[in-house]
């Protein structure tokens, strides 16, 4: 094991167990204007008592403390991801730094047009890569995240069939398609009717030939699919769902596996959603901030989210005489400095650039299966492109299940690979590196899982109560979930 | 490519590993229908200099270096340079969400504390690590409330901010939600009392009012409580303007407070990424989106942290989840705990108050429309102008004015919104402040 | 180790039927499935419910279980300890973790459940 060594760790307490009264980290400028008595100017019954257990501390130690909390976590910084489906490559410091630019963070979402050209060009020249990129016909780019792309995608949905008289009832949704997938459909006020994937884990044709009919509004799909394995049937799915005046949803989580390879637009998708968070880099900042661009089919550009970017000579403008729109999903426009980041990344790449990053993170992936196949269960064995699904079963017999196996990972150096996800795989491990590994690091994290591997046959106690390495051990999480603590209280 | 660390003989080597020899095979297996078959029509890649040029160009056609007196839902406050220190650290930037306890005691130490202070800061018992936003949050919070009471209706008040109601709308739409607007009181510019004793009934979920309200004003969140409580309502309160918590009561009688923590050192950025919250009453932690981080011990006795209750979730519960959220805006709301803490329990009064200082200087030069108490923001009816014409002179002295109310409030056509904050200098508020009245005081003259 | 005095359903449930009042829960496999017990979400008394109706959830840290009603009736009581207390659940799942007291409307139902030697042959045969 040479990824990792020990080293003294800060420990640090929370910020209310070291505030002391006084302390500050802060200095206002002197009033250039007559002083207020807030009781006078609000109403004495406005006028809040301090905040109590609000910390005060100094600026050294506000430093301190965030600096030592951060030297807790992995980061890609670190090392390599090997999290399935959330395409954790390297994230650009330069996007960082133009997103930074003074004019456009500073920018007031209210100000005046003709000072906005900037931020407003930003976001036509995204949409217009994203669009090129999907081969799609219009993307809005307001939604704030993938889930929330998706609700907008359901919502187009929606609004074009309720205009043709009937909203229809039922989503199809494959069993083994991500949470909020199912969760989506349900606020868009659809039922979820479930496809079970075929023997070979792919969407079932003939299932879904039986299942469409009037009440189907659309299928969702992810493609590839959260096996890795592409849906070579999906072209075919799509005239099914066609002809029944039914309409595909993809959701783009994937879309790592295919740029610059195949476009959703091309292979029958009406409406998709993409994860600038995941294919175009923008980082993740322990859980966000993310954006879910959502591409559509002429047909559906009318429904978009309001207002849209409109173009008059060389001036753009916010389009806000939308009258078919599905409304607004978020106040403003949209995470405009993650698009920022995102258009950086494309900017960078360029056209082939892109393509290239595809075709090395399914290289990484393959590499990957091949290392691994010998030591761990394939249940599919169809080519797979930018993710490889494992199962746990061969480790399971020796007692030793996939959510320890990732917990071992760690006494590696790496971060465990997405556990138990999908489903329809029994204790799944879901392995994607991105493009952005190196050889070396692959290697590395090949050779940490055949040890592994070993470990559960020699010693599977050892795996068992992984991780032994790091600060802390496994946590109790029954406790945390029976007698929740979600904030702190003085003794 | 730069961003890929691979040799040409480390690619060599893979594809012969995989048994391959060109990284076109790996694809082999599409349909020849789906192929793309061409390059993407986009420009090349550009190098690290040409990226910033881009952006300069882009930067040198959005205004820069004026003064600002809009609020309405963004506001420009003084962002501590620690903010962007702390966030800038790979560890926090780069890390992805909590799931694996073991590796994330960073970021899970930091929501928990996160989630106290904005307890501490509402009054209120429990609250999540962030939504994508206050309008987001808002409409969750209704969603919330009708899971709470079993009930469908919502009453919103017209004074929380339009964008918020519109996104409201959108998801009520589809959950069979009614919902109906509150009007508020001419003079005073706040809610209407009796508009909400008359309208509320039993199957109101909610009443929802915002405070400080888009007017700028401290609404009646005390009696809109009793109203809404007595017919078995719950009462959500949305704020727009996170500082005005420093100063202004906090809203002890909501079951629900859904916020937006823009304010909290999140640059303005053209609208986001900003951060949403939801702060509930013990009761309603079933029913409450998004994540939660809960303090536990490892296997070792030490306090750790740990997401939890992760049975509300979508990656749990799937169709019958609370909320389809995932990705939420845990890195903003960092940007919002280290501002929190730079400031601490004085500063953040005293910046509130200064806020209060620089607005009440304003508008004791102009004449606010509504006798409401105001935080930072607050209407003024624009006379002998259209406002479109004192905002284009404003704007040759490089000021941006306030928000044109016409754009959502019709009844309120020549009035203008503006918002003073500790940024807001003396000379640039009499700019405003001479432009407003001159051309009233000119008429006045002639009369 | 199974009650013979218990009906059992395919689902995993057990109901003592004394009268017209019936108990249920859960029975051991069940709660060996569902691992450590966080939560149970019951329904009010007063509820009626159909044989095979959702009666509530069951959620351990990472999974929740809808369980069901092996009879027709109302819900006249249900069991506070396992608000306080829902690893009772996991300890003594035939006894103090009962889940609900229903009057039973039809108590022929309970022909049609298993008896306890049938349901030991049924988680043997789903093993």
């Amino acid at each position: 094991m040479n990824k990792v060594r020990p080293h003294p760790s800060q420990n640090e307490r929370l910020l209310f167990e070291q505030s002391s009264s006084g302390k500050r980290a802060y200095q206002l400028p002197e009033l250039d204007v007559p002083a207020v008595d807030a009781a006078e100017a609000l109403g004495a019954a406005n006028v809040r008592a301090e905040i109590e257990g609000f910390p005060e501390v100094s600026e050294v130690e506000a430093l301190r403390h965030f600096t030592r909390l951060s030297t807790w976590n992995y980061a890609i910084d670190h090392g390599m991801y090997p999290l399935g489906s959330c395409t954790m490559k390297y994230n650009p410091r330069i996007n960082e730094l133009v997103a930074r630019t003074e004019a456009l963070a500073w920018a007031h979402p209210y100000q005046p047009e003709a000072l906005s050209q900037g931020a407003m060009k930003v976001m036509a020249h995204l949409e217009a890569a994203l669009a090129e990129i999907t081969g799609m016909d219009a993307v809005t780019l307001q939604p704030a995240a993938g889930a929330h792309g998706e609700l907008t995608g359901i919502l187009l949905i929606r609004a074009f069939l309720e205009e043709r008289g009937n909203p229809r009832k039922k989503i199809l949704i494959p069993d083994s398609a991500h949470g909020t997938n199912p969760a989506t459909a349900a606020i868009a006020g659809y039922a979820v009717e479930n496809i079970p994937s075929s023997a070979m884990g792919v969407l079932d044709v003939g299932a879904l030939v039986r299942i469409v009919d009037q009440d189907v509004a659309a299928l969702m799909v992810t493609n590839p699919n959260t096996l890795g394995v592409f849906e070579e049937n999906i072209t075919q799915a799509a005239e099914i769902l066609h002809r029944k005046g039914a309409m595909l949803y993809m959701d783009g989580a994937n879309m790592n596996a295919l740029m610059g390879i195949a476009r959703p637009g091309d292979f029958g998708v009406d409406v998709m959603h993409l994860n600038l968070h995941k294919t175009f880099s923008t980082p993740h900042g322990g859980g966000g901030p993310g954006a879910g661009p959502v591409a559509v089919k002429k047909a559906l550009e009318p429904f978009l989210p309001v207002p849209r970017l409109k173009r008059t000579g060389k001036k753009w403008a916010w389009d806000y005489n939308r009258k078919r729109s599905i409304g607004r999903v978020k106040a403003y426009y949209g995470n405009f400095g993650v698009l920022v980041r995102a258009l950086a990344y494309i900017l960078a790449h360029g056209g082939s650039g892109l393509r290239n990053a595809t075709m090395d993170a399914v290289l990484n992936a393959v590499y990957i299966r091949k290392a691994l196949e010998a030591y761990y269960d394939l249940p599919y064995t169809q080519p797979n492109m930018h993710e490889v699904v494992f199962s746990d079963e061969r480790q399971a017999k020796l007692g030793v299940r996939t959510g320890d196996i990732g917990k071992r990972l760690i006494d590696y150096g790496f971060h465990p690979y997405t556990v138990s996800f999908p489903l329809i795989v029994h204790g799944a491990l879901m392995i994607e590196p991105t493009e952005t590994e190196s050889k070396d690091e692959i290697d590395q994290f090949i050779e940490a899982m055949i040890s592994i591997a070993k470990e559960v046959e020699t010693d599977p106690q050892l795996v068992k109560t992984a991780p032994h390495a790091t600060r802390i051990g496994r946590v109790d999480e029954v406790a945390a979930a029976r007698k929740p603590v979600l904030r702190w209280k003085p003794a | 490519m730069r961003y890929l660390p691979k040799s040409d003989s480390d690619r060599l080597e893979m594809l012969n590993a995989c048994g391959v020899s060109s990284p076109e095979e790996l694809f082999a297996h599409l349909p020849e229908a789906v192929r793309l078959g061409r390059q993407f029509d986009l420009a090349p890649g550009i190098s690290e200099y040409e990226i910033v040029q881009y952006f300069r160009d882009r930067a040198a056609e959005n205004g820069n270096g004026y003064a600002s007196f809009l609020g309405a839902g963004a506001y420009h406050h003084y962002r501590p340079v620690l903010v962007d220190e702390v966030v800038s650290r790979g560890e926090f930037l780069t890390s992805y969400t909590p799931y694996q306890a073991e590796l994330s005691q960073g970021t899970l130490t930091s929501i928990f504390e996160f989630q106290t202070m904005i307890c501490q800061l509402t009054g209120m018992d429990v609250a999540n690590a962030s939504m994508y936003d206050g309008a987001t949050a808002m409409a969750e919070a209704a969603m919330m409330a009708a899971r709470a009471t079993d009930r469908g209706r919502v009453l919103v008040a017209r004074t929380v901010h339009p964008e918020y109601r519109q996104v409201l709308l959108t998801y009520a739409r589809n959950q069979a939600m009614p919902v109906e607007e509150l009007g508020y009181d001419a003079k005073t510019g706040m809610l209407d009392l009796d508009d909400l004793e008359s309208k509320i009934d039993d199957l109101t979920a909610a009443v929802i009012v915002q405070t400080p309200n888009f007017f700028g004003i401290a609404d009646r969140v005390k009696e809109a409580a009793r109203i809404a409580h007595a017919r078995g309502a719950l009462l959500v309160v949305v704020f727009t303007e996170a500082v005005s918590l420093g100063i202004l009561e906090p809203p002890a009688d909501a079951d629900i407070v859904a916020g937006e923590l823009q304010s909290f050192a999140i640059s303005p950025s053209y609208g986001g990424p900003y951060a949403g919250i939801i702060a509930i009453r013990d009761k309603y932690i079933r029913q409450m989106p998004g994540r939660l981080v809960g303090q536990t011990v490892d296997s070792r006795g030490n306090r750790a942290f740990c997401l939890t209750l992760a049975t509300r979730e979508q990656h749990i519960r799937r169709e019958k989840a609370t909320s389809n959220i995932c990705s939420n805006e845990a890195l903003i709301a960092l940007m919002a705990t280290v501002f929190m803490t730079v400031y601490g329990k004085q500063g953040l009064r005293e910046l509130a108050v200064q806020n209060l200082a620089k607005a009440q200087y304003l508008a004791g030069r102009v004449k606010p429309r509504f006798s409401g108490p105001f935080f930072n923001e607050f209407v003024v009816k624009v006379e002998d102008q259209p406002v479109d014409e004192l905002n284009r002179s404003l704007l040759k002295n490089k000021i941006i004015g306030g928000l044109s109310l016409d754009r959502f409030y019709p009844e309120l056509a020549g009035s203008v919104l503006l918002c003073a904050t500790e940024m807001s200098t003396r000379a640039d508020m009499d700019e405003v402040a001479n432009a407003i009245v001159s051309a009233a005081a000119a008429k006045e003259v002639t009369a | 180790m199974y009650p013979e005095n218990f009906r059992y359903t395919k689902e995993h449930e057990w109901v003592l039927a004394e009268g017209d009042l019936g108990t249920l829960g859960l029975t051991d496999h069940a709660q060996q499935e569902l691992g450590d017990i966080v939560y149970v979400d019951l329904p009010k008394p007063g509820a009626r419910v159909k044989q095979g109706d959702s009666l509530g959830s069951i959620e351990s840290v990472k999974a929740v279980s809808d369980f069901y009603s092996p009879v027709s009736g109302e819900v006249i009581e249900i069991n506070h300890v396992l608000a306080e207390k829902p690893e009772t659940l996991n300890t003594d799942p035939h006894g103090a973790a009962w889940l609900v007291k229903i009057r039973l409307t039809a108590p022929g139902e309970l022909q049609g459940l298993m008896s306890a030697a049938e349901y030991e042959s049924h988680i043997g045969a789903e093993k």
